[in-house]
């Protein structure tokens, strides 16, 4: 009797309980979701009638797809812009993963002189900041042509040339698949190469896909090594110069809804592609916080 | 002690390259000034070409172009540029120089290298075929780079490239902070010298010109913002984490999805839009001016406590998905009799977080954490992004603003001032303080300190 009354009150306590969470769960997705809210609902404020500046609504009065026919319209460079974007990231990923999986496998399964000496050096390297070395690229880069008007490739080379650095997430994937499975193949006659080809790559699936969703990811957002490589050369700006100066520059009172457009074409294949490998992206983000 | 195995590790290297001269047989002997010359005439044709070919190449480069950059390195070169009879005439050209002196060291320093290699290599044919074994054969050191040499394969571009655009312009950037590379010494048109460590002591001199003071105050401001962009990130992560978790809370993927998305959408159109939603223009401003809550618009970017606050806040909305996602995997792992034997002696929840989750979580996640805090130090895309390192203030030095990191004053100072010489003062110090950190609190992880703890 006391102890049936005990457990209903104990249900109780975990309803308020939960409903006090759901409370807090549902304000806080509010607040993530508003502002992608106000974005998308901004991007549909009709130019015609209520300009392009910014406002103290969110829902506008009259909805249209000025803003998306300003883009496609040719006025500006948007669907170059987005092409260099596409093309950069695309590359960069491809690139990226070939070399991180190449430095992973060889830090992971083989030993050989100055192996830690390598990696204790490349984790001093990791702790300057990645654009001190800006000045120095930029010149080198220029060097072969592949600044302003070659911008694109440049870019590509920038993002690639120093990822082999970043190892760690991946090494330590490598480093969880028995070395038993090596020496195995390596009985039957296999060399390094096959080993790595037939055996590691395949059973690597989840890593590999992170470390490309993450390369592909990493240009859209980049803003530093992109202005500064494709200098002055408004063909070769990738989204986030471009579409940043459009909000900074003095007249972005009328830039501001085009941004939100822009915004909303740049962010939904990335989101969807996101959403779409996030299994993965967890699994690698959840591995290599542990591993460290 | 260390220094001394060291010592004697380098003695043993003379001594050998010594021992190997001199009981060598003259094809070794030759090959102490021709390289690769013994294993050509030993069959190793590979070998031996490959060894010439870089002896060849190294050469050439030396007196074709290495040297006459070597040679004016301690100058930076004298020769100015001068407009004579409105031609101009170049003279030294500092950034190559410079560039090229450090690029010819490390050649050099390369090419000896691979001399010691080349003498070593004689030394072991030399004994193979003393002990009458073969030497192996072209086809298998091929063959060898897919298996036993594969990490050479695998390594060659990837260092290649670490070399050319990490090592060299690192490299590089150090030695410009102890040059007057700025402004006034821009290369081609004007020369830029040594000047030793005078740009050091301007950026800790507290005068009127000196950059002190606005060093220290952005250096404060770098360690505050990633102390609170971490550990704020952090345990909100982790409660929102657990909020989800709990028994009975029911769409779990739902409120995760709903959270990622801050990860999701691209940083520069999220944090763009976020940032002019708090600009005095902005929708949070307005609809607080038309309800009549306030009289004018509140500061978020132009006050300087106001702007870091803000920026701590909205940081907590980029960062919180990080940590949820990684503490919603590592929750799981906890042993859940461990729960249940503290449920048992009478605990409290309070009392199991404190004494069970937080522990393990601390314990699990010190690395992440060390990384996520070195991270934040350099995290420019946030500061960039939201306020541009503003409210600018002219009482800083270098067009520093007062959400300016280290990392950022440095990209201005680059971008804007080309000063470059003060710019690679504080990507040094910026090294010097991830270093720093990096070392005390590795030291301090507990799971370094103590690798059976939770096993």
């Amino acid at each position: 009797m006391a102890d049936s009354k005990k457990t209903s009150s104990m249900s109780r306590n975990r309803k308020v309980g939960n409903f006090f969470s759901y409370l807090l769960l549902i304000l806080i997705s509010v607040i993530w979701l508003f502002p992608f809210f106000g974005l998308v609902m901004q991007s549909f404020r009709s130019y015609a009638t209520e300009y392009g500046g910014m406002v103290d609504y969110i829902i506008p009065k009259h909805f249209s797809l000025d803003n998306y026919t300003f883009l496609f319209s040719g006025q500006t460079n948007y669907l170059r812009w987005y092409g260099n974007t596409v093309i950069i990231a695309f590359f960069t990923a491809i690139l990226q993963t070939l070399i991180v999986l190449c430095v992973s496998y060889a830090l992971s399964r083989m030993r050989f002189t100055g192996r830690t000496l390598l990696m204790r050096i490349w984790l001093i390297l990791g702790m300057f900041p990645g654009f001190l070395t800006m000045i120095c690229m930029y010149f080198l880069l220029k060097q072969f042509g592949l600044t302003q008007e070659g911008a694109v490739p440049g870019l590509i080379l920038t993002y690639i040339a120093s990822c082999g650095m970043g190892y760690y997430v991946c090494k330590g994937y490598f480093d969880t698949i028995p070395k038993a499975l090596d020496e195995a193949a390596r009985i039957d006659g296999a060399n390094r190469f096959q080993i790595m080809n037939i055996m590691i790559l395949p059973l690597s699936k989840p890593i590999i896909i992170y470390t490309a969703l993450t390369a592909f990811m990493a240009p859209w957002c980049d803003y530093i090594f992109a202005s500064y490589v494709a200098f002055g050369t408004d063909k070769s700006y990738n989204v986030a110069v471009a579409m940043t100066r459009w909000v900074n520059t003095n007249d972005y009172q009328g830039y501001f809804t085009r941004f939100c457009a822009g915004g909303v074409l740049v962010a939904i294949p990335v989101t969807i592609l996101f959403m779409a490998l996030q299994k993965y992206y967890v699994e690698g983000v959840t591995g290599g916080a542990v591993k460290g | 002690m260390s220094s001394t195995t060291k010592q004697s590790s380098l003695r043993r290297e003379f001594v050998e390259i010594g021992t190997t001269f001199r009981d060598g047989d003259w094809k070794t002997r030759v090959s102490y000034l021709i390289l690769g010359f013994g294993p050509i005439l030993r069959g190793q044709l590979v070998k031996g070409i490959a060894y010439l070919a870089c002896e060849v190449l190294f050469f050439v480069y030396l007196f074709r172009f290495g040297l006459q950059y070597l040679s004016k390195f301690n100058t930076l070169g004298t020769v100015e540029t001068q407009k004579i009879h409105r031609k101009t005439v170049y003279g030294d050209n500092s950034f190559f120089i410079l560039l090229f002196g450090i690029l010819t060291i490390v050649i050099i320093a390369a090419f000896i290298f691979l001399w010691r290699l080349n003498i070593r290599e004689n030394m072991i044919e030399q004994e193979k075929r003393k002990e009458g074994k073969a030497l192996p054969t072209n086809k298998k050191a091929f063959s060898s780079l897919l298996d036993e040499n594969f990490d050479k394969t695998l390594l060659a571009l990837p260092c290649l490239g670490i070399f050319v655009f990490t090592v060299l312009p690192i490299l590089f950037m150090i030695c410009v902070a102890f040059t007057n590379y700025d402004k006034n010494h821009q290369s081609p048109t004007h020369l830029f010298t040594w000047v030793g460590l005078q740009n050091f002591q301007s950026l800790f001199s507290f005068g009127t010109t000196g950059f002190g003071s606005t060093f220290l105050k952005v250096l404060g401001w770098t360690l505050v913002w990633a102390f609170f962009a971490t550990f704020l990130d952090y345990f909100l992560g982790l409660a929102v984490a657990m909020l989800i978790n709990k028994k009975g809370i029911r769409f779990k993927k739902l409120w995760r999805t709903i959270l990622v998305i801050t990860i999701a959408v691209p940083q520069f159109v999220s944090l763009l839009y976020v940032s002019k939603m708090f600009a005095s223009d902005g929708i949070i401003n307005g609809t607080l001016l038309r309800w009549g809550w306030i009289k004018t618009a509140i500061p978020f970017w132009t006050n300087p406590t106001l702007a870091k606050i803000t920026i701590i806040l909205i940081n907590i909305w980029i960062g919180i998905p990080y940590m949820m996602l990684i503490a919603t995997g590592l929750l799981m792992n906890i042993p859940a009799d461990l729960y249940e034997s503290a449920r048992i002696d009478g605990a409290n929840p309070g009392q199991m977080f404190w004494y069970i989750t937080l522990p393990y979580m601390l314990f699990v996640t010190g690395p992440f954490l060390l990384t996520q805090f070195t991270g934040n130090l350099n995290n420019f895309n946030v500061i960039y992004l939201l306020s541009g390192g503003g409210p600018q203030s002219v009482s800083m030095a270098g067009n520093a603003g007062s959400t300016d990191l280290l990392v950022t004053w440095l990209y201005k100072m680059t971008v804007n001032d080309t000063n470059y010489k003060m710019a690679a003062v504080i990507g040094i110090m910026v090294f010097a303080v991830t270093a720093i950190v990096s070392l005390v609190v590795y030291n301090m992880l507990p799971s370094v300190k103590d690798e059976e703890g939770f096993q």
